[in-house]
């Protein structure tokens, strides 16, 4: 039974960064009908970011990690301003394309500027245990749930009541509409993308302590797909939802399934959602007008 | 100029449209035919590659290009392919039943996934393709009582009517031969009510199920096809190296065949083989040019998959029509000369990325 | 027995009544238009015809046949082609393409002999290009004959459009808009198609249109609807003259 248990927080601190991932990526799709194949590497850039700052440059972790952040926005609002905004009514084929060629450079990038090693990540919770009455649960995973729980009820305040977020709901329900009433729709994109590319940072040095910073920790981007399809790809809760239920899954199936079925349960789970109810479980299946 | 003069509806059917493009193929076969004679074995085997390539290229050009529907799990078909015919092989079984199996079983198993393709458009089925790749992977790699694992298998000469496929010059132009007999099977599908109603149903669902056109049996149809000629191409590919293992079939792999398409210019079957060639010869560029690059540069291990990001990144951009685009824009340049003017192929959007909206 | 029967046609969109119960018959041989404000529910009733939409209630006969319930791709193959309000053509294909789509369903042609290129395939292919042929001569088509329709004019788009349902032989032929962002002049032509149309081709025309001087000279039977109910129906004079019809398009 203690095993399931943390099996499950396990799976759940997993899914959290699987669910933080599908955020942003489902945030910039929402708004800018760009999917975006490269959060992954995204991700992936902001670990090595912190890894730069806490191990390198020998910031306090917390300084480090908002160091690293602030990088990530800067960097998120380039890549739409220099790569995206050019792309803007292209086909769906033309930006898969592109994010798939800037997955790829942002690797090579990586493994320039840091090499093709895995490094670990010392937190201020490594190595150390959590005890709830005869339940061991490590203090990395327990910090990743309350904090994936922290950054949501924020990001919920601030699409909720700030002028900026309410602003960006506006451009992602319908562009035009939002450029009439005055919105500087450009603008907001980029931030949007600057966000989106904050928390996949944020993910990223969550997710370093488990898997380690290395150049192909990207993968796990892939992850965001059945996510955000999952939680019916648009809708931000059903992203996180779906995040941590492919956690879970993944993590139940090390326990009860056949060796090999916890690499491929994410995507055995799309396929089925697909088929089955490929509106996800929250969104809503629309028909084209003629 | 020249304008070649049609006197029948028949003139209109024919395989080469006029008599100058006749003479145009005839001396590339004619050059394909002395190769071995005149090189070595690099080039021969940098040439097959490309015709396998090319086959794949052709394949995904099909269902991506002319049909519209996305995929990333090509990979997946080409390692259904080369394990379907070295296992039967090692088993004895002569290689020609071997590759029509080889073609079979991937049709088979594109037909599976051309089901959801039903319901799914564009970045659905993308993802759908994306996530079979990884399942058709952990499948080789588990399932290793058949395919030996991560340990990967030994592929046997191709033996054809007890003739052995063992040189490098054999598998050229065995790989020679199918791909033009590939080349051959897509043209004509592509000229007739299949073709027609494939790009149909790309351009309009709506307009092409009007005209009776059966969305789901075409859309499947295409995924199948595709899927059978990139197993032959699997097939082939494992002759070619003689050792198969599941690491060669990952997804980058289904990302370089998309690119390779995009960088040939979507929707046309010369843009297919343009993108293998571009892609068999990119790093032979790099390798020269490497020579003048600062050493610290010239060192990074990366820089073959790099390059080829930023220039996919650099066609979708500037010129999504591909290589291709520069093709066509050559020739209508001979054949108006002098009247060509810049821009005259502004408003067509055929051959690019831009062609598929949903 | 007319061709053409529709029986309390009704289809909810949640809670809009986009069609409300609407009966009417198209005799074989004739024009018959439907008219009414916008919103009225025309376009919806082409679409439960050609099938993209279920209806909640009713059935559609034609030709005797009950194809209420029957798939999309069905439609064209028992004699019904027809046009979109918005043009929806294969625009990266020529016009001759185009209409080649069009005689899809009378290319008994399969992947097997397409993949060998047997005769039968050739002769098809020269088959269907010769009436093709004969309906680009018909349209004066002839100058765009290779041209990717993407990149053609307004008028020639809706033309080829026509052309591609004339292709697929129909019996009956649904007009959605045929003179929207035309010209008068090019309003005159499609005038003067439809009545040829009818008269030379023999087939049956179900149309929605908004031009009044076009109703007035092709029609028929006129059919007027308001927010999915039938308002009156009749030749293009009582339509017009009929109090409810007046009243809707005016107001009160």
């Amino acid at each position: 039974m203690n095993e399931f248990f943390q099996q499950l927080i396990s799976g759940t601190a997993v899914g959290c960064v699987y669910a933080l991932v599908a955020l942003g990526f489902v945030l910039i799709y929402k708004a800018t009908d760009v999917v975006n194949f490269a959060h992954g590497e995204v991700m992936m850039i902001g670990a090595f970011l912190g890894l730069t700052f806490i191990d390198t440059l020998h910031f306090p972790y917390w300084l480090g990690v908002i160091a690293a952040v602030a990088c990530m926005t800067v960097f998120g609002a380039l890549l739409n301003r220099f790569l995206l905004r050019p792309l803007a009514g292209q086909g769906i084929l033309s930006v898969i394309v592109v994010t798939l060629g800037l997955s790829i450079l942002l690797r090579a990038f990586a493994s320039v500027m840091w090499g093709p090693e895995t490094f670990p990540l010392e937190t201020p919770f490594s190595r150390k245990v959590v005890r709830i009455a005869d339940l061991v649960l490590s203090q990395e995973h327990v910090a990743i749930i309350v904090l994936t729980v922290l950054l949501v009820a924020a990001l919920y305040a601030f699409f909720r009541y700030s002028r900026l977020g309410i602003a960006m709901q506006a451009t992602s329900e319908n562009q035009l509409a939002a450029y009439y009433v005055g919105i500087p729709v450009n603008r907001v994109h980029s931030m949007i993308w600057a966000l989106g590319a904050a928390i996949a940072g944020i993910a990223g040095i969550m997710l370093a302590p488990i898997s380690f910073v290395q150049v192909n920790m990207g993968y796990v981007g892939l992850k965001a797909f059945p996510a955000a399809v999952l939680g019916g790809f648009g809708s931000i809760p059903g992203a996180i939802v779906g995040g941590i239920i492919i956690g879970v899954v993944e993590s139940m199936a090390v326990l009860y399934l056949p060796e090999g079925f916890n690499n491929v349960a994410a995507y055995l789970l799309l396929l089925i959602v697909l088929m089955v109810r490929p509106q996800g479980l929250f969104g809503v299946q629309t028909k084209r007008r003629v | 100029m020249h304008f070649p003069m049609k006197t029948s509806y028949r003139d209109d059917l024919h395989l080469f449209k006029d008599r100058s493009s006749v003479v145009l193929y005839l001396f590339l076969f004619a050059f394909l035919i002395a190769l071995p004679f005149v090189t070595g074995d690099y080039v021969q085997s940098q040439v097959t590659f490309v015709f396998i390539n090319g086959m794949v290229a052709m394949g995904m050009m099909l269902l991506v290009g002319h049909t519209g529907q996305i995929s990333l799990g090509h990979a997946a078909f080409f390692a259904v392919g080369a394990y379907t015919s070295t296992v039967l092989e090692i088993r004895g079984i002569p290689f020609l039943p071997a590759f029509a199996a080889a073609g079979a079983l991937s049709a088979i198993i594109g037909l599976i996934i051309g089901l959801p393709a039903l319901r799914l458009k564009g970045i659905y089925l993308a993802m759908a393709t994306l996530a079979f790749s990884f399942i058709v992977e952990e499948v080789i790699v588990r399932w290793s009582s058949v395919t030996k694992g991560n340990r990967g298998m030994t592929v046997p000469d191709a033996s054809i009517f007890g003739f052995k496929v063992s040189s490098v010059t054999h598998v050229y132009y065995l790989s020679g031969v199918v791909f033009w007999l590939v080349v051959l099977v897509i043209i004509n599908i592509l000229r007739s009510r299949t073709g027609r109603a494939l790009g149909a149903l790309r351009d309009s669902d709506v307009a092409a199920e009007s005209m009776g056109i059966n969305l789901a049996m075409f859309k499947t149809a295409a995924f199948a096809i595709s899927a059978a000629i990139t197993g032959l191409a699997g097939a082939l590919y494992a002759h070619k190296l003689a050792y198969i293992s599941p690491e060669q079939f990952g997804i980058m792999l289904s990302v370089e065949f998309l690119m390779i398409i995009i960088v040939g210019g979507l929707g046309s079957l010369h843009g297919a083989v343009f993108g293998s060639i571009f892609f068999i010869v990119l790093p032979q560029i790099i390798v020269t040019v490497k020579a003048y690059l600062p050493q610290k540069v010239a060192e990074l291990p990366v820089l073959d998959s790099a390059t080829f990001g930023v220039l996919v990144i650099l066609f979708v951009l500037f010129e999504p029509r591909g290589l291709n685009g520069y093709w066509v824009r050559f020739k209508a340049y001979l054949s108006l000369y002098p009247f060509y003017r810049r821009g005259m192929f502004r408003r067509s959007r055929i051959g690019s990325a831009d062609l598929i909206k949903h | 027995m007319a061709l053409f029967t529709v029986k309390d046609l009704a289809i909810h969109f949640g809670g809009i009544r986009a069609v409300d119960g609407v009966s009417f018959e198209v005799e074989q041989g004739s024009v018959f238009t439907i008219i009414g404000p916008n919103g009225a529910g025309k376009t919806t009733i082409f679409n439960l015809v050609s099938r993209i939409n279920d209806p909640t209630a009713g059935t559609i006969t034609f030709n005797g046949q009950d194809i209420t319930r029957i798939p999309a791709n069905k439609v064209a193959k028992l004699g019904i082609a027809r046009t979109f309000q918005n043009i929806e053509l294969f625009d990266n294909a020529s016009v001759l393409q185009n209409m080649m789509v069009g005689r899809h369903i009378h290319i008994g042609t399969n992947l097997f002999s397409e993949i060998f290129r047997l005769p039968s395939v050739t002769r098809a292919e020269i088959e269907s290009r010769r009436r093709v042929e004969e309906i680009i001569e018909f349209l004066r088509l002839q100058a765009y004959r290779d041209s990717p329709v993407g990149s053609l004019p307004y008028g020639v788009r809706k033309m080829v459009e026509l052309g591609r349902a004339l292709a697929a032989e129909p019996r009956m032929l649904l007009l959605d808009e045929p003179s929207s962002g035309l010209n008068i002049e090019e309003t005159d032509n499609i005038g003067m198609w439809i009545k040829d149309i009818r008269d030379m081709l023999g087939i049956t025309v179900l149309m929605v249109e908004h031009d009044m001087r076009l109703v007035g000279a092709v029609s028929d039977r006129v059919m007027a609807l308001n927010y999915g109910r039938l308002l009156a129906i009749g030749t293009a004079g009582e339509v017009q003259r009929d109090p409810a019809v007046i009243s809707a398009y005016l107001g009160n």
